[in-house]
């Protein structure tokens, strides 16, 4: 890659975002920094609640961060969003459609906004019916349109004005496995083209699969950023699911991470409560794992099941939080107040 | 990536055309309002409701009071010639008053946002495509009542008059419009909004001279009523249907003293400004 190239299109520096006061106040993010390279797709991973849709919020100049700084495009986002809403492309987490309007509709009101002139935007219009295959339906309401037809016309409406950058927020939410894959084709192409695409998922195979570069966000704050392949193999050795029972319960899981800890070449334990209290253990190489067998074996303990892989991204997720990605979206599910993120999303 | 000519996907090579401000403004000020309107043309029931309610008020209060005892309103008018003014006023009124409920439903389903991520030239776009649409929409509904008026022999405003029924109108409608846009920005939801609008709808209606002239009131009303900027559009609108316009003449006997066509518009006016200058510190924050 040439040096232009990989010279950040998307870099926020410190950014914290509070909303509320007082008792009440939420900290949303807490000294975000973030550096995303032109050409790139880049995957910003994190469970519920970490702060990635304020983050793509504030790119979008929808939300302005209680201090930091923000520049898409060397465009400070603060002094001039104008000029960064020119240049970026949003689709949001939740698809916001006009249903009685149909989506050409649609398309020819998101042109004119973006103050293209009537030629070039019906011409776009056409241009990406063909390649998004809207074309059987584009000139229906757009209340009769199944999720993944949403979705499609919410990405078209990014990309009508050719922006630089591509924002997109947990794209494939509740999609499909035919419309997600379309999808995931368009960004595939968009990155090859030149476009800048940053998109927030909670599905690790997502990021895994498409981004060449991501970051990890826990808290409000970036807790590893890197190539997913460099992440992976960064955090060394290999990765083994133990389950002593099909669903053991609490007290069980602790009793056998504490003999399974002893064990030579055992790095890390952790208890999995999303998986029927299973144990994720970082072993140092293969002979561990045949010592492990033994041990549970002398303890009079069964084996239910034994899985042994190379280092995922949850691996890398488990790595920098000490738990897994599911358990973070468990321990938060309960503790959302929808009522106040609603508020928080509406002007 | 590199090639000369930019592929389906690449992003411009440049911007967007360099156009003036006015250009850019006119085009997403025009796009918002023809898409309320294409919403209008596929729910026309916002339409038909709007002027079926005040036809049946015209209808219904005009036969109710159709054998009122002579002398009871002023220089003998009839009830129905009467009831005309403040029926056009209301329509008017209620129209504007239900402006802020689209802005709201954006607000809620996130569509608004679509429009804030748009490089829009001046976010005022969205305010004025609602100014225009509301605007259209209620001096239609009113020239249907006053086209009804006319046929149920309630007369027509002559060539001035209607020239100043469309002022008072115009004046009316951008005052309440400009309440109703800020309430849709203040309040938490669109059930806070319409119950706003269920609150004021029918008593400023009463508290008004639509249905009966001040020197029916008691002292209290009378007072209400005099106060009431319905009451300062139904009087000019009242007198042009008389037959007498002029600016000068005096339209309101209010406790307070004489009010003339121009005074009434001058209130309206004053309200207009006022309203709008006091919600822009909040439309001001909110499409920041």
């Amino acid at each position: 890659m040439t040096k232009a190239a990989t010279h950040p299109v998307l870099e926020l520096e410190n950014v914290c975002k509070r909303f509320g006061k007082g008792e009440k106040a939420v900290e949303a993010l807490q000294g975000l920094s973030l550096q995303v390279p032109r050409g790139s797709l880049f995957g910003l991973l994190g469970p519920n609640g970490a702060g990635k849709t304020t983050t793509l919020r504030i790119l979008a100049t929808l939300l302005a961060p209680c201090s930091g700084t923000v520049r898409v495009a060397g465009v400070d986002a603060l002094q001039d969003p104008r000029q960064v809403r020119e240049r970026l492309g949003y689709v949001a987490q939740e698809v916001a459609l006009d249903k009685i309007l149909s989506g050409r509709e649609l398309l020819q009101l998101q042109g004119d906004l973006y103050h293209l002139q009537r030629s070039q935007r019906d011409q776009r219009i056409t241009e990406l019916i063909d390649l998004l295959a809207m074309g059987d339906w584009i000139d229906r309401r757009s209340g009769t349109y199944s999720g993944g037809m949403r979705r499609r016309l919410d990405l078209a409406c990014g990309l009508l004005h050719r922006p630089e950058v591509l924002v997109l927020d947990e794209p494939t939410v509740g999609l499909d496995i035919e419309s997600r894959s379309a999808i995931w084709a368009v960004l595939r192409q968009l990155r090859d083209q030149g476009t800048t695409v940053l998109l927030s998922s909670h599905y690790l195979e997502e990021v895994d699969a498409l981004a060449d570069q991501l970051a990890i966000i826990e808290g409000g704050r970036v807790i590893a950023a890197g190539q997913p392949s460099e992440l992976k193999a960064a955090l060394g050795g290999d990765r083994v699911t133990l389950r002593v029972r099909e669903f053991s319960d609490e007290p069980e899981a602790l009793r056998v991470q504490q003999l399974v800890q002893s064990c030579p070449g055992v790095r890390q334990v952790v208890v999995n409560r999303a998986q029927g209290y299973s144990l994720n253990l970082v072993v140092e190489h293969d002979g561990v794992v045949e010592q492990l067998r033994r041990q549970l074996a002398e303890a009079a303990l069964p084996v239910f099941a034994l899985a042994q892989s190379r280092p995922s991204l949850d691996d890398v997720y488990l790595q920098a939080t000490g738990r897994t990605l599911m358990d973070a979206e468990l321990a938060v599910a309960g503790s959302r107040d929808p009522k106040a993120e609603r508020k928080q999303s509406m002007r | 990536m590199t090639s000369a000519t930019p592929s389906l996907l690449s992003p411009e090579a440049a911007g967007p055309a360099q156009r003036s401000a006015l250009a850019d403004l006119t085009q997403e000020t025009l796009a918002l309002t023809r898409r309320l309107f294409l919403q209008l043309a596929r729910r026309p029931s916002t339409l038909v409701a709007g002027v079926l309610q005040p036809l049946i008020w015209l209808i219904l209060f005009g036969a109710l009071f159709a054998n009122a005892p002579e002398g009871l309103l002023p220089e003998g008018m009839s009830y129905g010639r009467f009831l005309g003014a403040g029926v056009i006023v209301f329509t008017a009124f209620s129209a504007a008053l239900n402006a802020g409920l689209p802005v709201m439903f954006d607000r809620e389903f996130g569509f608004l946002n679509r429009l804030l991520v748009a490089p829009l030239r001046s976010r005022s776009s969205i305010v004025l495509a609602s100014v225009l649409y509301i605007t259209a929409l209620s001096l239609v509904q009113s020239v249907a009542i006053m086209a009804t008026a006319w046929g149920l022999g309630y007369g027509w405003p002559g060539g001035a008059g209607l020239l100043l029924v469309l002022v008072t109108l115009l004046l009316l409608v951008f005052a309440v419009t400009g309440l109703s846009l800020g309430l849709a920005f203040a309040l938490p939801g669109h059930i806070e909004l319409i119950a706003v609008i269920f609150v004021a709808n029918l008593p400023l209606l009463f508290a008004s001279t639509a249905l009966a002239p001040l020197s029916f009131m008691p002292a209290w009303l009378g007072w209400l009523a005099a106060l009431n900027p319905l009451t300062f559009a139904i009087e000019p609108i009242r007198a042009a249907y008389a037959g007498h316009f002029s600016l000068s003449a005096v339209v309101l006997e209010a406790p307070y003293g004489a009010v003339s066509s121009a005074g009434c518009l001058g209130v309206l006016a004053a309200l207009a400004l006022g309203l709008f200058l006091l919600i822009r510190p909040l439309l001001d924050r909110k499409l920041a």
